[in-house]
């Protein structure tokens, strides 16, 4: 299982408590963790990428491994620690405002 | 016994604000979406339980929520546990998709360049006065969206954006459809304002739109005389007895049309500045028009510190200042453009919010004031539903 966390305001959104978790077929990407977590929650779509380009917004960042992926391309493969769920993918808002 | 129910959404979420017909005791629920931005809620005249919200982050982006119990539960339409049980799977969640239609083309930048259209947020959202499932949307860029299935998806009236669009220009605050007025004898007749883009009517259900601009005056801002578009419109409103009289405050000037936008003619008359945001009409009166003067377009808040409500019970040109309740001195705040409604008792109510959290309300039409709330997050908007 794929371990991801979520920030605040969208754990609220899709009513997740805690880490969410994801069956995904390998090759583990950035693009299929958030294909499968748009699936299990629809709400997330455009609030993490934008509709349409599926691009990421401006202010939401990647992390894992204590290394930020935010300027991966999608099929960025994932660190094996988060391949066998030892660490979790982590969806970020950015540090930002005043 | 009549009741009504205020909804007011502040830059750190919804609340609620109830009381019954003598409007005394009032009661407070909320944040509703706490730390989202909530720029706009109303109800549906059709089904009051009907209650659509935009809600937005400089972070996440747009969300839409509604609710179908008068604002106790709430969720993003195509999502709710009801429908995620549904035997197709899950549904797309596409209610937070506004895409514009076709090539989404350029508008006038600050710099007199084109610049890209660019979704941010839904600014207002208008629902239909016959049909609950049926809303129109207007968003930053400006464009008019609408849905007829409640919400779960919405698609541009790309009409709109031909009536010039490429002419339109960011004002300060954005470039965003902020008002839509529906004629309640016409539902196929729609009136927008757009900052500053300016004011614009469809009479075939939103095919087909035309600048109703005649009259403006916008002598810094557009030299052109006869500018049809680019007016810093800030806000029109109309009473239901009458659609074919419309207000305007204007970025300067309040004005009104007897002809549906034919024509405007200037009503600013005595009032101490004509610089504002919000305008309203009381809704017993078709003549009764308030505004709330602010200094000027570099002092957003009210003059000498004073926060007075203009009334003109001639449908303008003669105001008075409205002051009872209200702080007479040291005050700084603003009225955004969304943040007046009025209800529709017999007695009628008035109601503002202001950008320092305070809600104010009069239950006799302007006469005197109250606080419901005065330690909100900054209010963006005020809608009042009127239930029997």
């Amino acid at each position: 299982m794929i371990r991801v966390v979520l920030p605040f305001h969208l754990r609220n959104l899709a009513r997740a408590s805690g880490e969410v978790e994801l069956d995904i077929a390998a090759p583990v990407t950035i693009g299929k963790i958030l294909d499968a977590l748009e699936t299990k929650f629809p709400v997330l779509r455009g609030t993490i990428r934008d509709h349409g380009t599926l691009k990421r917004r401006a202010f939401v960042r990647f992390f894992a491994c204590k290394e930020d992926l935010s300027l991966e391309a999608p099929n960025f493969e994932l660190p094996e620690a988060v391949v066998k769920g030892d660490e979790p993918f982590l969806i970020i808002g950015a540090i930002a405002g005043g | 016994m009549s009741k009504v129910r205020v909804l007011v959404g502040t830059k750190k979420g919804a609340f609620i604000l109830t009381a019954d017909g003598k409007r005394k005791d009032w009661k407070i629920s909320g944040p509703h979406f706490a730390g989202w931005e909530i720029y706009h809620l109303k109800g549906s005249a059709a089904d009051p339980k009907r209650i659509y919200a935009s809600q937005s982050s400089g972070w996440f982006g747009q969300i839409i929520q509604r609710s179908d119990d008068g604002g106790k539960t709430w969720n993003t339409p195509g999502s709710s546990p009801e429908e995620l049980k549904s035997p197709d799977g899950f549904p797309k969640g596409e209610s937070n998709k506004f895409v514009y239609e076709g090539e989404a083309g350029t508008h006038k930048w600050y710099d007199g360049t084109q610049h890209p259209w660019e979704f941010k947020r839904v600014w207002h959202i208008e629902p239909s006065l016959t049909n609950p499932d049926v809303a129109y949307a207007g968003v930053e860029d400006a464009a008019i969206f609408k849905t007829t299935d409640g919400g779960k998806t919405w698609k541009e009236l790309p009409g709109l954006r031909k009536a010039k669009g490429n002419l339109w220009q960011p004002g300060a605050g954005g470039m965003a459809v902020h008002t839509i007025l529906i004629d309640p004898t016409n539902e196929r007749r729609i009136y927008v304002a757009i900052s500053a883009g300016g004011c614009f009517r469809t009479d075939d259900g939103g095919k087909t739109w035309k600048p109703i601009t005649k009259g403006l005056k916008s002598n810094f801002e557009l030299p052109d005389p006869d500018a049809e578009v680019g007016h810093c419109v800030h806000r029109i409103a109309l009473h239901p007895s009458k659609p074919d009289v419309l207000f305007m405050q204007k970025h300067w000037d309040v004005l009104r049309t007897d002809n549906a936008g034919e024509k405007w003619t200037e009503v600013s008359g005595n009032l101490p500045t004509d610089f504002g945001f919000p305008i309203d009409v009381n809704f017993n009166e078709p003549e009764t028009v308030y505004v709330v003067p602010i200094t000027s377009d570099s002092l957003h808040y009210p003059p000498d510190g004073k926060l007075r409500v203009f009334r003109s019970k001639t449908g303008g040109n003669d105001w008075e200042p409205l002051t009872k309740g209200l702080p007479q001195k040291n005050c700084f705040v603003n009225v955004l453009r969304d943040a007046m409604a009025v209800d529709q008792l017999d007695k009628s109510g008035i109601y503002f919010g202001t950008t320092g959290g305070q809600v104010y309300y009069s239950p006799n039409g302007g006469n005197s004031w109250s606080a419901i709330a005065q330690h909100l997050p900054a209010v963006y908007s005020v809608e009042v539903q009127t239930l029997k």
